[in-house]
C-alpha cells in the first residue's frame, strides 16, 4: 500500500518555489541580451573579476574569518565551563544562552547601535572620563562586533552539546594513563570536541559571510560586504545578470565550505590525529 | 580560584550579551529622546508605538503571515512527509536534497530568487508574494521533524490497523497521526517561529504597503535611533522571554523534572 | 617492600547525604588477585574508584606501599584502570590507544611500536595496530583496554567489571586469560564484579561487600564452605537457608527434626538461619532419612540433576548425580558438617 502520491502536491510547489528560481538565478546569471535575442554568456562572471568587486569578497569573508575567530575563542571556554560539572544549575545558563538566538535579529544588531553611536552610551561614558568622544560607529570593527554578538550563541552551543556527550570514562582513562589536565584538555577532549567546532564555525561563518543587515546598520554605507552588494543590484539598479552571478558564486563558495567542513569532519572520526 | 576565573568569565560574556537589550529597555522609558542622558520616567514612547499605524500594520502582517504560513506549511509538510517516507529511494533522494536547498542557500539566494520567480510571473508584490514565499521556507523544516518520527514507528502498526479493517485514512488519522505528532508540533514551532523572525526573505519578496516588524525596524534604524523602537524591543523581548518560560515549564513538568526557575 | 601494598583505613563515603560506604578497612597484598564481589550498589565500584583516585572518600585514608595518597590525582597514582565500558578513546586506532600514556611519558617511538606490539601479543591482538576502535568485537576492545593498562606496567591493575558487557562463552575464556596474563606479569589485580562464580574461579582472595559494609574477607573456600552470614552463603553459591532454633551447643532444630552440628556459643533456643549447600544434602530411601520429602521438579544442569523436593512445606534444592523421578518420595539426611548456623542478622 504505497502513498507516494499524496507527496505530489508537494513536489509541484517544490518544483515551482524552489527548483525554478534557482533556474532562474542561473539563467540570468549566465545569459546576456543582445538585440537578436537572448544568448549564454559568462560575462557577468567576467565582471566580477574586476578589483572593486574581488575587493568586496575579499572584505567579506575576511570579516566573516575573524568574526568566526572570535566566536570559536571566546565561546569555547564558555561552552567547557557550561558543560563542566561545577554548575549545578546548569539549565537556567543554557536557557540563559539561548534567549538571545529567539530576539529578533534585527533588534539585537540596533542595540548596538544606539550604544556606540555618537551620542551613545559609550560615548557618553568616555566623555564623562573626560576623554574625547570617539568613533566606535560605521567602521569595520563595528561590523566585527555585530557579528559576533549576534552569532555567539551559535558557536557555543554545537560545542556544548558536543561536549556534554563525552563519555566521562573516557576523561578518567587518560588520567588514568597519566595525563594531566592540560593533556587530556589537548589529547582527549578538544579532538573529541571538532565535530562541535565545526558545526559552530559553519554556523557563524555562513551567515556572516552573507549578511547585509549588520553591515548595513553598524557599517554604514562604506563596508560594502557581498550581500549588500547583491541587494543593491537587485532593489536599486535592477542588474539581474550580474546579482545572479554574484549569487552563484556565493552559493558555490557556501556550498564548497561545506563540503570542506564536512569531509574534514568524516576524517577525523577514523582517528589518526596523534 | 580557577573556580573564581570561570564565574567571572561566564559573567563577563553575559553581561556582553544581555547589557545591550537591558539598556535598550531601560531607554525605552527615558523621557528625552537622546540616550546619552536620563531625563526622566515617562511611557511616552510606548504611547507613541501604539499609536504609530505602520508599526501596528508589521505586527498584525507578521502575527498573520506566521499564523497562516505555518498552518498551511503543517498540513503540505505533513502530507508530503508521509508520501516521501513511502517513496523509493532515488525519488526520496532527490526530493529530499531539494527540500534541503532552501534550509543550505544563504536566505538571501532564496529571497532574490523568489522575487524574480514573482516578478516573471508578474505578481504584484504584497501579502500573498509573502505569504507564498514564507510557506516555501517552512515546509522543509516541517518535513524534517516529521521524517525522522516516521521512520521511529514500527511500519507494522499502520499494516495492523488496515488488517483490523481501518480504512487508510482512518488508520492515518488514529495510528499515524498520534505516533509522529511530537515531530508535527516541533515542526509547527519551528515554522512559526523562523517566519515571525524572518527578515532577509521577507524584505526582498514584499511590497509596498505590506510590511513585517523585522522590515519595519530596519527602515526605521537605517536612519537612526528612535525610542519607539527601544519601546518596542522591550516588549517583543519580554513576550519571547515569558512564552519560552511557559514553553520551559510545561516541557520540565512533563518531563517530570524539577523547574528551572 | 611491604608486604601490602594497599591499605584502606576506615574509609566511608556519601554522595549527597546517602551513605555508600562505611568504614571501610581493607589490605591488598603485592602480587594478590583480589576481587570484590557484591550485588550492583553495594559500594564496590566506588571502593575501586576510591583506590584509583576518581572519588575522594569522605573519611579515611588509602595508603601505597605505606604513603598516604588519598588526594593524589588518578594521572599521579602508580596504579591502572580497565573501565567498565572499557573507555576506549573513539579519536584514535588501536595503537594509539595503547600508546597513549607512554606518549605522555615522551618515551622514544621505537621503544613505544615494540612495547604496543609486545602488548598485543600479550593480549593476542597481532596485526590490530592500525584498526580503529569502533570496528573491534566487544571482546577485543576489552583486549585493547586491558593492553592500554598494563603497558604503562603499574604495580597494581584496577579493573571494573571488565567481563560484564562479554557473551558467556568469550566471559570464560577471557576469565582464564586474565588469570594468566595476571600470574605471567606478577603484579596484583583488583576486580570488581558481580559474579560469584567468576569471582571463586579467578581469586585468591575474596571481599564481599552488602550495602556499603564488607561482609566477609577470605580465600574462594573459605567464603564458600565457612561463610560468615546468611547473605554470604546466598550470595556464594546456591543454598537452602531455612529458619531453626539452637535448643544448645550442637544441637539444633530445624524443619521439624533435631539435627547435630557443630557451632556452638548460642543463646539457648536462640532463633538461627541454617544454611545447607544443595550438593551437601543426601538423598536416601524414606525410612532412612531424617526428613521426607516428596519429588516435586527435576532439571538436568550437566554434571548433576536439580530437584526441588517438598518436605512438610519446606523448599529444598538439592544437587545430585543420581535422578529421582518426580513425585517420588525420599529420605533427606544432612550431617553435621555440612550445617551452617548462622547469627539472624537484625533488620536495621
Amino acid at each position: 500500500m504505497k502513498k507516494t502520491w499524496i507527496a505530489y502536491p508537494y513536489v509541484v510547489w517544490m518544483i515551482l518555489f524552489i527548483v525554478v528560481p534557482l533556474m532562474l538565478i542561473v539563467f540570468y546569471g549566465a545569459a546576456k541580451t543582445t538585440p537578436e535575442g537572448i544568448e549564454f554568456s559568462l560575462e557577468h562572471f567576467q565582471r566580477f573579476f574586476e578589483p572593486l568587486y574581488i575587493m568586496v569578497l575579499i572584505r567579506s569573508l575576511y570579516l566573516a574569518l575573524i568574526s568566526t575567530i572570535v566566536c570559536l575563542l571566546l565561546g569555547y571556554p564558555v561552552s567547557m565551563i557550561l558543560a563542566s560539572r561545577e554548575y549545578r544549575d546548569k539549565r537556567i545558563l543554557i536557557f540563559l544562552m539561548v534567549i538571545p538566538m529567539w530576539m529578533n535579529f534585527l533588534l539585537r544588531t540596533y542595540a548596538w547601535l544606539t550604544l556606540l553611536e555618537k551620542n551613545g552610551i559609550i560615548n557618553t561614558f568616555i566623555s564623562f572620563l573626560g576623554l574625547p568622544k570617539m568613533d566606535l560607529l560605521y567602521n569595520q570593527w563595528a561590523v566585527v562586533l555585530g557579528m559576533v554578538y549576534n552569532f555567539l550563541p551559535f558557536m557555543v552551543l554545537p560545542i556544548y552539546s558536543v561536549l556534554i556527550k563525552i563519555d566521562r570514562s573516557v576523561i578518567e582513562a587518560a588520567e588514568d594513563l597519566g595525563a594531566n589536565s592540560g593533556t587530556v584538555f589537548r589529547k582527549i577532549i578538544f579532538p573529541l570536541s571538532l565535530p562541535g567546532v565545526v558545526s559552530g564555525i559553519t554556523m557563524v561563518f555562513m551567515p556572516a559571510v552573507t549578511t547585509f543587515v549588520i553591515s548595513r546598520l553598524l557599517g554604514g554605507g562604506q563596508f560594502l560586504l557581498i550581500g549588500n552588494l547583491i541587494e543593491e543590484l537587485f532593489l536599486k539598479s535592477g542588474e539581474w545578470g550580474f546579482g545572479s552571478a554574484l549569487s552563484i558564486i556565493m552559493m558555490i563558495l557556501i556550498l564548497f565550505s561545506m563540503a570542506i567542513m564536512s569531509k574534514y569532519e568524516k576524517e577525523n572520526e577514523g582517528g589518526g590525529l596523534l | 580560584m580557577m573556580r573564581h576565573i570561570k564565574r567571572f568569565y561566564i559573567g563577563i560574556i553575559f553581561f556582553f550579551l544581555y547589557a545591550p537589550i537591558l539598556i535598550l529597555m531601560i531607554f525605552s522609558f527615558n523621557n528625552s529622546r537622546y540616550m546619552s542622558r536620563w531625563d526622566g520616567f515617562s511611557l511616552k514612547w510606548y504611547a507613541d508605538l501604539f499609536s504609530d499605524r505602520d508599526i501596528l500594520s508589521a505586527l498584525y502582517y507578521t502575527v498573520l503571515i506566521a499564523i497562516l504560513s505555518t498552518i498551511i506549511a503543517t498540513v503540505i509538510g505533513l502530507v508530503a512527509a508521509v508520501g516521501i517516507h513511502d517513496m523509493n529511494k532515488l525519488g526520496k533522494g532527490i526530493v529530499i536534497n531539494i527540500s534541503y536547498l532552501p534550509v543550505l542557500n544563504p536566505d538571501i539566494v532564496t529571497g532574490i530568487s523568489l522575487m524574480m520567480l514573482f516578478v516573471l510571473m508578474n505578481m504584484e508584490p504584497g501579502f500573498l508574494t509573502l505569504l507564498l514565499a514564507h510557506i516555501t521556507f517552512n515546509i522543509p523544516y516541517v518535513i524534517f521533524s516529521i521524517l525522522p518520527k516516521l521512520k521511529q514507528m514500527n511500519k507494522h502498526l499502520y499494516e495492523a490497523a488496515l488488517d483490523l479493517g481501518a480504512t487508510p485514512f482512518y488508520a492515518f488519522r488514529k495510528i499515524i497521526l498520534p505516533e509522529i505528532m511530537p515531530g508535527v508540533v516541533t515542526g509547527m514551532i519551528l515554522a512559526f517561529t523562523l517566519s515571525i523572525d524572518d527578515f532577509v526573505i521577507s524584505y526582498f519578496t514584499t511590497g509596498a504597503g505590506v510590511s513585517n516588524l523585522s522590515i519595519i525596524i530596519y527602515s526605521m534604524a537605517r536612519v537612526g535611533i528612535k525610542p519607539t523602537i527601544n519601546a518596542l524591543s522591550t516588549l517583543l523581548f519580554v513576550s519571547v522571554l515569558l512564552l519560552l518560560l511557559i514553553v520551559n515549564k510545561r516541557t520540565t513538568n512533563n518531563t517530570g523534572k524539577e523547574n528551572v526557575l | 617492600m611491604s608486604y601490602e601494598i594497599i591499605n584502606l583505613i576506615d574509609i566511608s563515603k556519601a554522595f549527597d547525604d546517602t551513605l555508600v560506604l562505611e568504614n571501610i578497612d581493607l589490605y591488598i597484598r603485592r602480587n594478590e588477585f583480589l576481587t570484590l564481589l557484591g550485588p550492583s550498589g553495594c559500594g564496590k565500584t566506588t571502593t575501586l574508584r576510591i583506590i584509583g583516585g576518581f572519588e575522594d572518600p569522605t573519611t579515611g585514608k588509602v595508603l601505597f606501599e605505606g604513603k598516604d595518597i588519598t588526594h593524589i590525582p588518578p594521572y599521579k597514582r602508580k596504579l591502572n584502570t580497565v573501565f567498565q565500558r572499557y573507555a576506549l578513546f573513539p579519536h584514535m586506532n588501536v595503537a594509539e590507544n595503547i600508546a597513549f600514556g607512554l606518549n605522555i611519558k615522551k618515551l622514544a617511538k621505537s621503544i613505544i611500536n615494540e612495547k604496543v606490539r609486545d602488548m598485543l601479543s600479550l593480549v593476542n591482538l597481532r596485526g590490530f595496530e592500525k584498526r580503529s576502535v569502533d570496528s573491534l568485537s566487544g571482546g577485543q576492545q576489552q583486549r585493547v583496554a586491558i593492553a592500554r593498562a598494563l603497558i604503562n606496567e603499574p604495580e597494581v591493575l584496577l579493573l571494573d567489571e571488565p567481563l560484564g558487557a562479554l557473551d558467556l562463552k568469550l566471559r570464560k575464556g577471557m576469565q582464564i586469560e586474565l588469570k594468566n596474563i595476571q600470574q605471567k606479569l606478577g603484579i596484583t589485580f583488583v576486580y570488581v564484579t558481580h559474579d560469584q562464580e567468576e569471582a571463586l574461579t579467578m581469586s585468591d582472595t575474596i571481599v564481599v561487600m552488602n550495602e556499603g559494609r564488607i561482609q566477609q574477607i577470605g580465600t574462594p573456600i573459605d567464603i564458600y564452605n565457612e561463610p560468615n552470614n546468611a547473605f554470604v552463603a546466598d550470595f556464594i553459591g546456591e543454598s537452602n537457608i531455612v529458619d531453626g532454633i539452637m535448643l544448645e551447643d550442637f544441637v539444633v532444630n530445624f524443619a521439624g527434626y533435631v539435627f547435630k552440628c557443630l557451632d556452638g556459643g548460642f543463646d539457648r533456643d536462640e532463633k538461627v538461619d541454617v544454611v545447607v549447600r544443595p550438593e551437601d544434602i543426601k538423598l536416601v530411601s524414606p525410612e532412612q532419612g531424617m526428613l521426607k520429602g516428596r519429588v516435586i521438579s527435576v532439571i538436568f544442569k550437566g554434571v548433576h540433576y536439580e530437584m526441588m523436593i517438598d518436605s512438610n512445606g519446606i523448599m529444598w534444592k538439592v544437587h545430585n548425580t543420581l535422578m529421582e523421578p518426580v513425585d517420588t518420595m525420599v529420605g533427606i539426611n544432612i550431617f553435621p558438617d555440612d550445617i551452617h548456623i548462622m547469627k539472624k542478622v537484625m533488620a536495621p
